[in-house]
């Protein structure tokens, strides 16, 4: 029997119990479109947190007292505007070296007012994170030096305030200190939770008499290649270090964070992947559970059959084909609604859903996969069964 | 329909036939206990005997549906024994044909596709395949219902279809069991007919048959009881023929 006839009674045979193939496919369906559900998701956020990284600039190490780790509990930081040009004199190249001081304060014009996140930067800050400005200048130098209370705002902070007015040259009030608006940041969105957009920056000096302490948060440094990353920040930790005896500092590199993020979420999407795996073999058994119920229900076809010149691979051909078609049928589906699910939970929700080829070619191969599985027990069953006796059931 | 006969190995040949089933507790049933039987091609024969006396064991072994317990069976010169399943398979499949007493058609399956079902397995494309089939329907006269499902049509049209379905692949011989058995008479006698001159193109015909104006009908007459053969015609005719 040639494998196109083989197919076309399997089609036939799917066809008359249509309802029953639907629910049988159902499980693998599920399955399927769990697997290519979770991994676009998976893979979603995977992509957005990467991509958020790399938009901060390149070859960036964060300096910060303490352990950096997950799960380490922040450290009261003791780095101030000396050790800034400690760093610098380390790493030679001062214009690679920035530094930032946060605090959260309310920021107002006239009688809107927006909750932003301060950060005291220097002159410095645009030749080491990529922040590119939509409107005006950003600090200078003589900026910091005379502490001027000038602010650069973020694209959403400009946008609640001053919303199609242009903010240059206006002022605003943070903590009840007037400010002259000298730049707005382009659109940036966040990283790691931080919603860039509601930034302002202040010149450090300034920032630093606002909050009423002399320290700073941490401290950035660019490094002119990627090559370049890892000793410059063994160097600046092993200065540290030097200067702080007995004291903990960690430089982060973006590489670092990459990798350690892309580990924990590329674990996360494989348990998830598993889970949905599971689902998928469940819709396996049920394929196995209807196809032994067909055997038996059609014993007498298959006696049939038999006596008419069906060997025993004829037969145990056809009922594989038809329990992998099941899943094969089940598994296309799954991959179509799993696709759009994706699109859909794209479109409608923050998440960022990515579909990967990767994961449709591994459910399509697994729903087959499964389908020969499953499917091999109950053909056999009725490949062996005895035409005589078939014949005779009733 | 006629074919040429000329290889002159008969349809049948069975020596010391017998067929034994071991039953759940490990008794043995002898069916069959050394059945001695020759059917040339071309026959007419009726098998009758009361129930349980192993007519449909026979029936099966000479189908190659079943092997023997022992004793040898030839199918149109081949020893059974030397084939495999999927040899047997073969030659069920290009010298038998099958009519059963419950016709045993594919239920949601069109007639013209009940009947062409014996060549799929012989690997005939699929256009002269309808072709076949629809020649065979024509030749029981249901030319009018290729499209219908068993469900649309009469037992008698049933049967009918199946005959068109033992025929389909030019067999050497159709075997028969109980053929107008779920039939009123003149269905039945309709089929009988239609056995009648399938054996008259040259086809050998074995029906098996409780009723004896069916069995009347059949140029030879072979009783079973108990798993043997009581009385052949055959024998009695060669018998005549010798005293003659
Ligand atoms: N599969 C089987 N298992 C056990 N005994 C069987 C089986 N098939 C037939 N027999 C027995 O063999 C004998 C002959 O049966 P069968 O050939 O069907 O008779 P008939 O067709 O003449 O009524 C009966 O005694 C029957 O019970
Ligand atoms: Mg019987």
């Amino acid at each position: 029997m040639r494998t196109a006839e083989a197919l076309r009674m399997a089609v036939e045979a799917l066809r008359v119990n249509r309802l029953r193939s639907m629910l049988t496919m159902l499980g693998v369906i599920i399955g399927v479109l769990s697997v290519v559900i979770l991994v676009a998701v998976g893979t979603g956020a995977k992509n957005a947190v990467e991509s958020e990284i790399a938009g901060l600039g390149s070859n960036i190490i964060l300096v910060v007292p303490g352990q950096v780790g997950l799960g380490a509990a922040p450290t009261q930081s003791r780095l101030d505007l000396a050790d800034v040009a400690y760093v610098r004199r380390v790493v030679g190249d001062p214009s690679k070296v920035t530094v930032a001081v946060n605090s959260g304060e309310p920021v107002r014009v006239g009688r809107v007012e927006v909750f932003a996140t301060l950060t005291g930067t220097d002159e410095n800050m645009p030749h080491v994170f990529d922040r590119p400005l939509r409107r005006g200048r950003y600090l200078t130098e003589t900026d910091v030096d005379t502490r001027r209370r000038v602010a650069i705002l973020g694209a959403e902070v400009a946008a609640k305030l001053f919303g199609d007015v242009d903010p240059i040259g206006r002022q605003v009030t943070i903590a009840g200190v007037r400010f002259r608006v000298i730049g707005v940041y382009e659109t940036v969105g966040s990283t790691f939770g931080v919603a860039r957009d509601q930034e302002v920056h202040l010149p450090v000096t300034t920032a630093q008499r606002l909050i009423g302490l002399p320290r700073i948060n941490g401290i950035a440094v660019g490094a002119s290649g990627p090559d370049e990353i890892e000793p410059l920040r063994q160097r600046v930790v092993a200065a540290l270090d030097a200067r702080y005896p007995g004291e903990k500092f960690s430089a982060v590199t973006q590489t670092q964070l990459l990798g350690t993020i892309g580990t924990v979420l590329g674990m996360l999407t494989g348990v998830l992947a598993a889970i949905a795996g599971i689902s998928l073999l469940v819709g396996g058994v049920g394929v196995s559970n209807i196809m032994l119920v067909s055997v038996r229900e059609r014993t007498k076809e298959i006696g049939l059959r038999k006596a008419l010149g069906a060997r025993g691979r004829d037969i145990l051909g056809q009922f594989l084909i038809e329990a992998v078609l099941l899943t094969t049928i089940g598994g296309v589906i799954g991959i179509l609604t799993g696709v759009g699910g994706a699109l859909l939970i794209r479109t409608v929700s923050p998440v960022p859903a990515s579909i990967t080829w990767w994961s449709i070619a591994l459910a399509f191969g697994v729903s087959a996969a499964v389908g020969v599985f499953f499917g091999v027990a109950p053909a056999r069953r009725a490949a062996r069964l005895d035409p005589v006796v078939a014949l005779r059931a009733d | 329909m006629s074919r040429d006969d000329g290889a002159g190995a008969p349809a049948f040949e069975a020596i010391g036939l017998t067929r034994s089933y071991r039953l759940d507790g490990g008794v043995l049933v002898d069916a069959l206990r050394g059945v001695d039987l020759r059917i040339g091609q071309g026959e007419f024969a009726a098998i009758v005997g009361p129930s349980g006396s192993g007519k449909s064991t026979l029936m099966h072994l000479l189908g190659c549906l079943d092997r023997p317990t022992s004793g040898t069976l030839r199918v149109d010169g081949v020893d059974v024994a030397t084939l495999d399943d999927a040899g047997l398979a073969g030659l069920r499949n290009r010298t038998i044909g099958f009519v059963f007493q419950s016709f045993h058609l594919l239920a949601r399956t069109s007639a013209l596709d009940n009947v062409a079902l014996p060549l799929v397995y012989r690997g005939v494309p699929r256009a002269e395949r309808r072709e076949r089939a629809r020649a065979a329907l024509e030749a029981v006269g249901l030319g009018h219902r290729l499209t219908h499902r068993p469900s649309q049509m009469s037992g008698g049209e049933q049967q009918r279809v199946a005959l068109a379905r033992a025929l389909v692949g030019d067999p050497r011989v159709v075997l028969a069991d109980e053929p107008t058995g779920n039939l009123d008479t003149r269905n039945g006698e309709e089929v009988m007919g239609l056995l009648e001159r399938l054996n008259e193109g040259g086809v050998a015909v074995v029906l098996v048959t409780h009723d004896a104006e069916v069995a009347a009908r059949a140029r030879r007459q072979i009783r079973v009881r108990d798993g043997r053969v009581e009385m052949d015609t055959a024998e009695a005719d060669t018998a005549e023929e010798a005293d003659a």
